[in-house]
C-alpha cells in the first residue's frame, strides 16, 4: 500500500508561508488517496515558483519551459496511456504563455490533470499582473492598476465544453485533496483551478481574504447541470464557490482511437517487415 | 556517344486546372518504359487562377534535376504561350487547344489538338479535356499509349471502371488526333527502355516521410504549413494500417514540445515544418538540447524573411538550423541532396538523434520537397534502427538508483522511460543535478557543459564525407549544399565536357561540420565557388568560420526558383 511518505522528497526553494506548500502536501495525498505509486505518475511543469512542485515530491517529472506543459503532458500521454499524467505550473504559466494549449487540450480531451496554482500575481519576476489579476490592481507592471479584464478560466472551460473543472484552496488541503484526486480519476482533461495566496506579493487576496469569502458546493449542487455552473463560474467577490463545478461525460482522446490504448506506441516492437509495404505506394 | 534521350515537357494553366494530376500522370506513364524522370511544380501561392507550370524531365539516364530547355509545351492558357515559348528548344512544339483559347500568331510550332471537344465526343463531358492533353503529347514524342493506358487505369480505378474507361477513351482520342493531324516529324522521341520493376518514383517529402516510418518513428505532431504539409499527410494516411500517431498540433510551439514529451515518454518522434513553424520552435529546440530528448525536425525550407514566397524554394536557413537556439547544445543537422539522401539522412537522423540523445535537423527545401524523381528501389535492409543506451536491470547495482542525466566517460546518459519499477525520470530545462532535479550549483553547470559537449566529439565520426565529383586535379572548385546537387553535377559535367576542368564538392551532413574533409578538398581556395540558392553565400560563411578559408566567388540565385546547370553555367561564365 502506497503512503504519504513514498511520496516525499527534500527541501523547498519556495517562501515561508507560500500557499505552494499546502498544494504540495494536497497532490500528495491525492496520489495516496487514488492507490498510485510514484513511478506510475509523470508530472509536467512549467516554470514558475508552482511548477517547482514536482521537484520537491516523488514521481517522474518532465520540468519543460514557461507556458508549455500541456503539448509535452500531451505528446506523452499518447503514446503511454498508462501513465497518470499531472501538468502542473501557475497562472502566468497555464493562462497567460500556454493559453493556447490550454484551450485545445480541451479541445483535445486528453486525459491529463492540470493543476493551476492562482495567485493572482507573477511570483518568481517579483509582482508584476497576470491573466487573473483583478481590474484595478497595483503591481510594478501596472502603476496604475490593471486595466485588462482578468481571465475566467473556468468560464472558458465550462464554454469549451471541458470533462472536469474545478476550483480549489491551498488553505484547505483535505478539500483540495479530494478535488484534485476526483480530477485525476476522471477520465478526460480536468482542470483544477486553486486559489493560492502570495505571501509576499499580492497584498489583497490573502488567506484572510479567501476564507471570508470561499465556500463548499455541497451535495445540492449538480456539477452536470451546465447552466448552473455556468452561474458558478461568475461567482467572485463577496462569495467564491470552490469544489467541483462542471463535470461531463466525454469520448477522451485516447478512447475515440482504441489502438492507441490497445496497442500503445511505447509497447510496439518496431519491426522492418511490417513496414516492408510502405514503398509500394511509390512503385512505377 | 550513343542516341540519348533528354526530353522536357512543361504543363502550365491556371491554379485549380488540374496541372499536377496531367503532370504526375504524365510523368509516371513515361517512368513505367523504363525512363528517368524527374518533375518539379511550380505553383503560386492561391487556390485558383494565376499561373502555375508543372515540368517533367525525362531520360534514359539518371536525371535529378530541372532543365531550361523545354521540347514540348502543353498550355491550358495563352499565358503559358506568353511566358514560356522563348524556353522551347529548335523544333520544340507548344500542345494546345484552339477552340478554348484563342492566340494570337507565333513563330513557334503549334499543334491545335481540340482538348474539350475530343473529351464532350469521347466521355459526354468536357472534364476529360486533360486525359486528352497527355494522350496528345504521349503521341507527339511517338510514345507507346498503353503505360499511359495502365496509369490512368491505377489513377481513376478507385474511382469505379467507367471513370477509368472514359479516362482512356479521351487520352486515345488526344494520340489519335496527333498521329493524324501531327506536324510531320517530330526530331525528339520517346521510346520504352526497359522493365520499371526495379524503380520507385517519388518526391523528397515522401522520401523522408516513408523513412521515418521504416526506422520506428512512431509519432509525429505539426501543423500545416507549405512545403512541409505532405510529409505531415503522408504520415497521417498511415496511421490507420501501422498503430502510429499523427496529431495536428495548435500551432508549432506545441508540436515541438508534444514531440519532445513523446520521445520523453519513449517514442521516436518527429515534427515537419518551414523556417517560420522553425522559428516558433527554436526555444523548444533547446529544451530537447537541455533535457538531452532525442528529437527529428524536418525544415522544408521556402524563400523568406516573414512569409516570403509561400510556394517556392531557397536556401535561406543553413547559419539558423546550425545556430538557432538559447543557450549551447550539440545537434546534427542534415541537407539531403536528392531523395536517396532524403531517405537514408532520415534514417541516420533517428539513430544518431537517440544515439547521443539530442536535435537532428533534415534541412530540405520546397525543391526537394516537391520534385518527383525515378530511383532504384530504396534498400529496407540496409535500415538498422540503433536506439542507443538503456539503463537495465543488470546496471540497477553497477550504477545505482537511476540518474537521467548520470555524468559518464562518453557524456551519454542510459535513457529509461518514465512508468517502469525500474527508477524514477527526471529532468528538467533548468541546469539539473544528475538525478534531473534543479540546482544552482556552478561546478554542476560546468560537468553538464562538458558531459554534453562530449557527446558531439563522439558525434563528429558519425558525420560522413561529402561528395565529390568531376575532374580529380581541378583548377576549379564548386561547392554547393542540399538540394542544388543534380544542377551542380550537370553543370560540372558539361563544363568538363566542354573542356574545363572542374571538380564538385557537395555537402549533405553537416553538421557537426566536417572540417578535415572539406579543408582536404579546397586546396586552390581562390579557384573555388560556393553554389547557393540564397544572398549571402551561407556556406562560405560556414566554412570560412570552421576552417578559417574563406571563399570570395560565389554563384547564388534567390528569387525563389530552383537552381539549374544552365543558371550555374550563365553565372560561371560570368565570371571568366
Amino acid at each position: 500500500m502506497v503512503t504519504l511518505k513514498d511520496y516525499e522528497n527534500g527541501e523547498t526553494a519556495w517562501c515561508p508561508g507560500c500557499g505552494n506548500f499546502g498544494i504540495l502536501q494536497a497532490v500528495k495525498k491525492a496520489l495516496v488517496k487514488v492507490g498510485l505509486e510514484p513511478y506510475q505518475v509523470l508530472m509536467v511543469s512549467g516554470i514558475g515558483q508552482a511548477a517547482k512542485l514536482p521537484h520537491y515530491m516523488k514521481c517522474n517529472l518532465f520540468n519543460g519551459l514557461h507556458g508549455r506543459t500541456l503539448p509535452v503532458a500531451t505528446g506523452a500521454k499518447i503514446v503511454n496511456p498508462k501513465l497518470t499524467v499531472i501538468a502542473v505550473s501557475g497562472d502566468g504559466d497555464s493562462y497567460s504563455e500556454g493559453g493556447n494549449h490550454f484551450m485545445h487540450a480541451i479541445r483535445r480531451n486528453i486525459d491529463v490533470t492540470y493543476l493551476v496554482h492562482d495567485n493572482q500575481i507573477y511570483g518568481l519576476t517579483k509582482g508584476q499582473a497576470s491573466a487573473t489579476s483583478a481590474e484595478g490592481f497595483v503591481t510594478k507592471t501596472t502603476p496604475m492598476g490593471a486595466f485588462s479584464k482578468p481571465l475566467n478560466p473556468i468560464a472558458l472551460a465550462i464554454s469549451q465544453g471541458i470533462s472536469f473543472v474545478g476550483r480549489g484552496f491551498s488553505g484547505d488541503i483535505e478539500h483540495l485533496s479530494t478535488l484534485i484526486a476526483e480530477a485525476i480519476e476522471n477520465r478526460g482533461f480536468s482542470l483544477v483551478d486553486i486559489l493560492q495566496p502570495c505571501v509576499i506579493f499580492n497584498h489583497v487576496n490573502t488567506y484572510q481574504w479567501y476564507r471570508k469569502r470561499i465556500y463548499k458546493l455541497d451535495s445540492s449542487y449538480d456539477p452536470k447541470d451546465r447552466n448552473a455552473a455556468f452561474q458558478k463560474a461568475q461567482e467572485w467577490g463577496e462569495r467564491i464557490p470552490i469544489g467541483k463545478i462542471y463535470t461531463q461525460d466525454r469520448l477522451t482522446y485516447i478512447e475515440h482511437d482504441p489502438e492507441i490504448e490497445s496497442n500503445p506506441i511505447i509497447e510496439q516492437k518496431h519491426s522492418l517487415n511490417n513496414f516492408n509495404k510502405i514503398l509500394e505506394d511509390f512503385k512505377i | 556517344m550513343n542516341m540519348s534521350i533528354d526530353i522536357s515537357f512543361k504543363i502550365g494553366g491556371e491554379a485549380g486546372q488540374g496541372l499536377q494530376t496531367i503532370g504526375y500522370i504524365l510523368a509516371k506513364s513515361l517512368a513505367r518504359g523504363g525512363l528517368y524522370v524527374f518533375t518539379n511544380q511550380d505553383n503560386e501561392s492561391r487556390i485558383r487562377g494565376g499561373h502555375n507550370f508543372y515540368q517533367i524531365r525525362i531520360s534514359d539516364n539518371k536525371v535529378e534535376n530541372l532543365t531550361e530547355e523545354i521540347h514540348v509545351i502543353i498550355a491550358l492558357d495563352e499565358k503559358t504561350i506568353i511566358e514560356h515559348k522563348d524556353e522551347l528548344v529548335r523544333n520544340g512544339v507548344i500542345i494546345f487547344d484552339g477552340e478554348k483559347i484563342s492566340v494570337k500568331k507565333y513563330d513557334e510550332n503549334l499543334l491545335n489538338v481540340p482538348f474539350e471537344r475530343l473529351a464532350k465526343e469521347k466521355s459526354g463531358s468536357t472534364k476529360m479535356a486533360n486525359s486528352v492533353a497527355i494522350g496528345a503529347a504521349i503521341s507527339l514524342v511517338g510514345y507507346d499509349h498503353s503505360f499511359l493506358e495502365s496509369v490512368l487505369k491505377d489513377e481513376f480505378g478507385s474511382k469505379g471502371a467507367e471513370i477509368s474507361d472514359k479516362n482512356i477513351q479521351a487520352s486515345r482520342a488526344g494520340f489519335n488526333f496527333v498521329s493524324e493531324n501531327g506536324i510531320g516529324e517530330f526530331p525528339y522521341r520517346v521510346k520504352k527502355i526497359g522493365d520499371s520493376q526495379d524503380f520507385i518514383f517519388l518526391n523528397g517529402n515522401e522520401a523522408v516521410a516513408s523513412a521515418a516510418l521504416l526506422s520506428g518513428c512512431k509519432f509525429v505532431s505539426a501543423y500545416p504549413m507549405s512545403p512541409s504539409t505532405s510529409i505531415q499527410q503522408f504520415f497521417a494516411s498511415k496511421m490507420k494500417d501501422y498503430g502510429v500517431v499523427f496529431e495536428q498540433a495548435e500551432d508549432e510551439i506545441s508540436a515541438i514540445n508534444m514531440i519532445i514529451g513523446a520521445s520523453f515518454a519513449g517514442a521516436r518522434s518527429m515534427t515537419a515544418t518551414s523556417g517560420g513553424g522553425f522559428s516558433l520552435m527554436v526555444e523548444g529546440l533547446s529544451l530537447a538540447g537541455m533535457t538531452e530528448t532525442p528529437i527529428v525536425i524536418v525544415i522544408c525550407e521556402r524563400p523568406g524573411p516573414a512569409t516570403g514566397f509561400p510556394t517556392r524554394t531557397e536556401q535561406g536557413e543553413l547559419e539558423f538550423a546550425i545556430y538557432a537556439g538559447h543557450g549551447e547544445f550539440p545537434r546534427a543537422v542534415f541537407a539531403p541532396g536528392n531523395v536517396e539522401q532524403a531517405f537514408y539522412l532520415t534514417s541516420k537522423a533517428f539513430n544518431l538523434a537517440e544515439k547521443y540523445q539530442i536535435p537532428v535537423i533534415i534541412l530540405s527545401d520546397q525543391y526537394l520537397a516537391d520534385s518527383y524523381f525515378t530511383t532504384e528501389r530504396f534498400d529496407i535492409s540496409s535500415i538498422k534502427v540503433d536506439r542507443g543506451e538503456f539503463f537495465t536491470e543488470s546496471q540497477v547495482k553497477k550504477l545505482g538508483e537511476y540518474k537521467r542525466h548520470l555524468i559518464t566517460e562518453s557524456g551519454i546518459s542510459p535513457r529509461l522511460f518514465p512508468g517502469q519499477k525500474l527508477g524514477l525520470v527526471v529532468t528538467d530545462s533548468d541546469e539539473h543535478t544528475e538525478d534531473g532535479h534543479i540546482t544552482e550549483l556552478a561546478d554542476v553547470k560546468i560537468n553538464n557543459v562538458n558531459k554534453r559537449f562530449r557527446k558531439l566529439e563522439l558525434l563528429k565520426k558519425n558525420i560522413g564525407t561529402p561528395f565529390v565529383y568531376g575532374s580529380k586535379d581541378a583548377d576549379t572548385l564548386l561547392i554547393g549544399w542540399g538540394s542544388t546537387y543534380g544542377a551542380l553535377k550537370e553543370a560540372t559535367k558539361i563544363l568538363n565536357d566542354q573542356g574545363s576542368n572542374v571538380k564538385m564538392l557537395h555537402l549533405s551532413e553537416i553538421w557537426p561540420f566536417p572540417v578535415e574533409a572539406v579543408r582536404n578538398e579546397l586546396k586552390i581556395p581562390d579557384k573555388s565557388i560556393s553554389v547557393e540558392s540564397n544572398s549571402t553565400g551561407q556556406m562560405a560563411h560556414l566554412i570560412r568560420a570552421e576552417t578559417g578559408i574563406e571563399i570570395n566567388k560565389k554563384i547564388l540565385r534567390f528569387d525563389g526558383r530552383p537552381l539549374t546547370p544552365q543558371y550555374i553555367l550563365r553565372e560561371f561564365r560570368k565570371g571568366r
